[in-house]
């Protein structure tokens, strides 16, 4: 791998935010906007008396994390699509650039965008409900990389189903996401789930990782098989996806995708 | 001089549509080839294959003696390409579009390198202007300083000049022969406009429906099919090429 053509990469992402205040509103905006919906229901939660209380300290935590997962999955694929979008894709692919070189890119600037639009949050969290993230105490750093990881590896995979099936399909970058969310456990316990979905929650590594940081809270506690089960999952998604990202792209060449998408 | 590109038996098929038709041909080192075709006759497919963007259904490419599929980095490294229909990110400014097409090619000494094309192609007052606001020469002529970057030994042109008005166009092939005489560098070409083709090309390539039907310098293609100019020589090829 050459690091870089990985640089080159990066800098043609971010140069585009040195002087486009749109998009780095849209880093910010939706997760604050998602932070202050979700912040003022704990907010009035936190006030009933009961359980109702309990969950609501739970909410931000869980959006916070819950927006690692979406951020560094929006990171992915839809820096991807500014390449079609500026027709550019072929100009990238007559270069010595590799698929793997600019998976590692686009990679690496998910990574840049989702730690910007997370501290941000943490932040906002922090001065306008007193949520500490930092709270969840050691768990939180390998809960986080689960997240990424996972993220990536449904990004890529979403890439690739753009790369087979055009822009319009570009839909499943935003989608995503947003459809493994009800399945992950993130706001309530997976048993709430119908015994089918059940299963389907437990094959996602994101279901551990939410499941985990409630554990966390209720015994203070890191829950080792838990992480355990998120990593070993996110390994195996990540292995899929690069596997199915390579056979798209082979199969991009054999088709002409790439010059179908300009 | 040595062959620096040779092409055997190359076809590309797509599901039943027979695109390239096992064709073969080299290019000298340092040769400016024009390859013609009417529209639909596999020229950019032939490219396409060429810069590795689609995979050949059957037959090999190598590029300086060695062979396109195992060498892919090492041969697009002292390659490179501008189409008349591809722009570069618009918005990008010129001088990040070329420093990130410079980190790609891995271009050493990138500022000064990037200087040098901005002041061949007359882009040095524009550096700071984006890519989508540039008019349709200077977007060419960014275009072929982007293809310029990395001082390539092979430079592939997909209609460098179309669209362009007759000056802009003019500036260009004069950009292109001062390039080409101080590089020693090796075009391949592609244009419908059959002037050019003649002011440029040391020897054509005429291909129809995936097949090489012509092949020679622009006067043994006239005298071979009786035609005084390349123009009514592309469109007798093209005709006898229809006939049963």
């Amino acid at each position: 791998m050459n690091l870089t053509r990985v640089f080159a990469i990066i800098v043609r992402h971010l140069y585009l935010y040195q002087r486009s205040l749109p998009r780095l509103i849209e880093i910010f905006y939706w997760p604050t906007l998602d932070l202050l919906l979700w912040g003022f229901v704990a907010l009035y939660l936190s006030n009933i008396p009961g359980e109702a209380a309990r969950v609501a300290s739970l909410l931000v935590g869980a959006l916070i994390l819950y927006d690692v997962f979406l951020r560094s999955t929006l990171g992915v694929s839809v820096t991807f699509l500014e390449e079609p979008w500026t027709r550019n894709l072929v100009n990238l692919f007559v270069s010595p650039l590799t698929t793997l070189e600019y998976l590692a890119g686009i990679i690496a600037v998910s990574l840049i965008k989702t730690t910007a639009a997370v501290v941000a949050m943490a932040l906002l969290g922090w001065l306008l409900y007193a949520f500490n993230i930092l709270t969840i105490g050691p768990a939180l750093v390998p809960f986080i990389i689960a997240l990424l990881l996972f993220g990536w590896a449904s990004g890529i995979f979403a890439t690739a189903i753009i790369l087979r099936y055009g822009l319009s399909a570009e839909i499943l970058a935003w989608g995503l996401a947003f459809l493994i969310q009800p399945l992950s456990a993130v706001y309530y316990p997976v048993t709430v789930l119908p015994p089918a979905l059940q299963y389907i929650a437990y094959a996602l590594p994101t279901t551990y990782i939410f499941e985990g940081m409630r554990l966390v809270r209720d015994t203070g506690e890191i829950p080792i098989q838990h992480l355990f089960w998120a990593f070993g999952l996110d390994a195996i998604y990540l292995a899929l996806a690069l596997v199915f990202f390579g056979w798209i792209f082979t199969l991009a060449r054999r088709k002409g995708l790439l010059m179908q998408m300009e | 001089m040595p062959n620096i590109i040779e092409v055997k038996n190359l076809t590309k098929r797509f599901d039943k549509t027979l695109a390239v038709n096992h064709i073969n041909f080299s290019v000298r080192e340092g040769e400016i080839l024009g390859f013609l075709g009417p529209n639909g006759a596999g020229k950019t497919t032939t490219i396409q294959m060429l810069l590795g963007l689609l995979e050949p259904t059957r037959g090999s490419i190598a590029m300086f003696g060695k062979k396109f599929s195992q060498n892919r980095e090492a041969i697009l490294k002292q390659v490179n390409f501008s189409s008349a229909y591809l722009t570069l990110p618009h918005n990008l400014t010129i001088q990040e579009a070329l420093t990130v097409f410079g980190l790609l090619y891995e271009v050493p000494n990138l500022k000064k390198t990037i200087n040098e094309v901005l002041e061949i192609f007359e882009l040095k007052d524009f550096r700071k202007k984006l890519c989508g606001k540039l008019s349709s020469g200077q977007a060419a002529r960014l275009n072929l300083a982007k293809a310029f970057i990395n001082h390539p030994r092979i430079v592939f042109l997909d209609e460098p000049t179309a669209s362009l008005d007759p000056v802009v166009a003019a500036k260009i092939r004069k950009l292109l022969l001062d390039f080409h005489k101080r590089e020693k560098l090796t075009i391949f070409y592609t244009s419908h406009n059959m002037r050019e083709v003649e002011q440029l090309s040391d020897r054509i390539i005429f291909i129809d429906k995936g097949m090489i039907v012509a092949q020679g310098t622009a006067d043994q293609i006239k005298s071979r099919v009786k035609q005084r100019d390349l123009e009514h020589a592309f469109i007798k090829l093209a005709e006898n090429h229809d006939e049963p």
